[in-house]
């Protein structure tokens, strides 16, 4: 029985960049559980002579052609962003006062 | 004017060529269609405004005496996880809300170029994850056969759009069944290429290595039409193959022919033909479809596939493994959301503090999955066992399609569930995958088309055909052949069963509950 603590959980959101409510921390603590218990039956499948796969029609040294081609304008890249002064991105502090 | 609506693509190719209507004509339709049912069925999140000014267009040039490509005019839906330039593309994520791409997805370059007109964007489950589209953050799509039930999913607005006559035909995205299995639910047909055979440039990533674009439509021709369209070599995706593809649509054609099922092989994959969890009306539609293909010259054989027990479990860490690092990018600072917390605070917490805001539980509960699946001191014992089962899976399908050309199976064990019925038990709504995972693990093509209505609930079962990678024209081929065959039966396709939406609408108007 895989068993996740609240704090593991808070750990693992940490990580994932999602600010997690309480309510939420504690039922993905319950969900992930039973969720881990169910797909853990990958571990008994194959022993260590089978080799892993990646991709499911591996491709080896897929290059393009190293011409210009048309690609996106500063003004088209940033169109979509929240925040931006017309050819940049803008975002908030990098660093905070502990760093 | 007969219905236009009730035209198959190809019907309405031929139509558009020969004069009978315009193109202008079939868009109008079909606007007006969803414009009468979709208040009830939800299938579309965005309806193109543009889509009698680019019908005009095509019957401009037409008027003009220009050559056009055969499916030029037709109108299309498309599932809102590709990007279109001029059209939200969200994902079904509140993330995404409003964001308009800079750039058109291959797929819908293909399809502008082909002349076909975009009716507009589908609903889904949030970033494809899903198999109700209830997890969609702008609410769910309706079953066209009972507004009560569930569409399947993720791609459930593209096929209930099919299903409920407001498009010929759509493009959706498979990667574990999102095609296939909402296919089977409303009684329409669905396919996933082989991987690599259909850009996934400007779909919006999910599970990279699993992930494939095909076509959803009311026939088996009209899916190999628009898989005709959007197939090939793209430069702009890594993955995709370099093939020389034959017309899939000469290969549904040849499927109608006399004697085409002859001595065909169909393997009968033990492990996900049915038994537990398979619903009475899906084993016995099954069986019943055997037969027909039988009694026309193909030779059952039974394979087995023994890893496919694990191909769930699998499949649920390989994809919020992949997912956790492909969705990374919705960072607050290049494109959708962005929310700072109370007082501020750095690019890290505002980060947070929008994924927080902008993601579903669904969503949330992936993403940390895959997290733990990937974190030091795990992922050899997750993410590297289920690539191991990967392989096993491959090599189970080699051993099958050694004794067989095609394999088969239910495309979904059940009939559509109630709304709100498995909401709340993720790993029951994970099942809803069990017949169509495999494929996506293996990279194979797998085609889901109606096979019947489950005698007990009088809603549609889908049947599945899988062949091996870059043989999907085989499907075409034995989808055809078995769809003429069971029309034969029903004496019609199986949506003309279906019940009128657009009578059901009205008479809600008139009793005053709109």
């Amino acid at each position: 029985m895989s068993e996740f603590s609240t704090e593991q959980v808070r750990h693992l959101a940490g990580l994932a960049r999602i600010a997690l409510t309480e309510d939420e921390l504690g039922r993905l603590a319950g969900e992930l559980g039973a969720i881990v218990d169910n797909v853990a039956i990958v571990q008994r499948a194959a022993g260590p002579d089978v080799v892993a796969t990646s991709h499911p029609i591996p491709l080896v040294n897929v290059y393009r052609d190293d011409v210009p081609t048309e690609t996106l304008t500063a003004e088209q890249a940033v169109s979509g962003a929240p925040e931006h002064d017309g050819s940049r991105f803008k975002v908030s502090a990098i660093l905070g006062e502990e760093q | 004017m007969s219905d236009l609506t009730r035209l198959t693509a190809a019907e309405l190719s031929a139509g558009l060529t020969a004069g009978e209507f315009t193109s202008v004509d079939a868009t109008q339709a079909h606007l007006d269609r969803i414009a009468a049912v979709d208040g009830d069925v939800h299938a579309y999140l965005h309806v193109n405004a543009a889509a009698l000014a680019e019908a005009e267009a095509v019957d401009a040039r037409r008027a003009a005496g220009e050559q056009l490509p055969e499916l030029a005019g037709v109108p299309v839906a498309i599932k809102d996880v590709l990007c279109t330039i001029g059209m939200p593309s969200t994902a079904g994520s509140k993330m995404l809300e409003g964001w308009v791409p800079p750039y058109d997805a291959t797929v819908v370059e293909r399809m502008k170029a082909a002349g076909l007109i975009a009716l507009g964007k589908t609903n889904m489950d949030e970033f494809a994850m899903g198999s109700s589209t209830e997890h969609s953050a702008f609410g769910p799509t309706r079953n066209p056969w009972n507004l009560e039930r569930i569409p399947g999913g993720s791609g459930g607005g593209s096929a209930a759009a099919v299903a409920a006559f407001e498009a010929p035909f759509a493009l959706g995205s498979d990667t574990g069944g999102s095609i296939r299995q909402p296919a089977a639910v409303t009684g329409s047909v669905g396919v996933k290429p082989t991987y690599g055979g259909v850009s996934r440039y400007g779909a919006i990533a999910l599970a990279s290595s699993l992930d494939q674009v095909g076509p959803v439509s009311r026939t088996v021709l009209d899916s190999a039409l628009l898989h005709d369209v959007i197939g090939g070599h793209d430069p702009k995706d890594s993955t995709s193959l370099k093939d020389a593809w034959p017309s899939f649509a000469e290969a549904a054609r040849a499927g109608k022919r006399d004697g085409s099922l002859k001595g065909l092989r169909v393997g009968v994959v033990k492990q996900i033909a049915g038994g537990e969890g398979f619903q009475a009306g899906v084993t016995q539609r099954f069986g019943e479809s055997l037969e027909l293909l039988a009694d026309a010259g193909a030779e059952i054989v039974e394979v087995s596939a023994p890893n496919f027990e694990y191909a769930v479990a699998a499949y649920y860490l390989i994809l919020p493994a992949e997912a956790s690092s492909n969705l990374a990018k919705f960072d607050s600072v290049r494109f959708g959301l962005r929310v700072t917390p109370e007082g501020g605070g750095t690019v890290e917490q505002v980060m947070a503090a929008t994924r927080e805001a902008g993601l579903g539980d669904e969503v949330k509960r992936r993403i940390i999955l895959g997290t733990y699946a990937l974190s030091a001191g795990y992922y050899d014992a997750y993410y590297g066992s289920a690539q191991k089962v990967r392989t096993l899976i491959q090599q189970d399908f080699s051993n099958a399609f050694e004794q067989a050309d095609v394999l088969v199976s239910p495309a979904a064990p059940t009939t559509a569930f109630k709304l709100g019925e498995k909401l709340d038990d993720p790993l029951a709504m994970y099942l809803n995958d069990i017949t169509t995972i495999p494929a996506n693990l293996a990279g194979v093509p797998g085609i889901g088309l109606p096979m019947g209505l489950a005698p007990e609930d009088g809603l549609p079962v889908g049947i599945q055909f899988m062949a091996p990678a870059r043989e999907d024209a085989r499907l075409y081929t034995v989808g055809a052949a078995l769809e003429q065959l069971l029309e034969e039966r029903w004496g019609g396709p199986l949506l003309s069963q279906a019940p009128d939406l657009a009578a059901s609408s009205m008479l809600a108007v008139s009793d005053g509950a709109i």
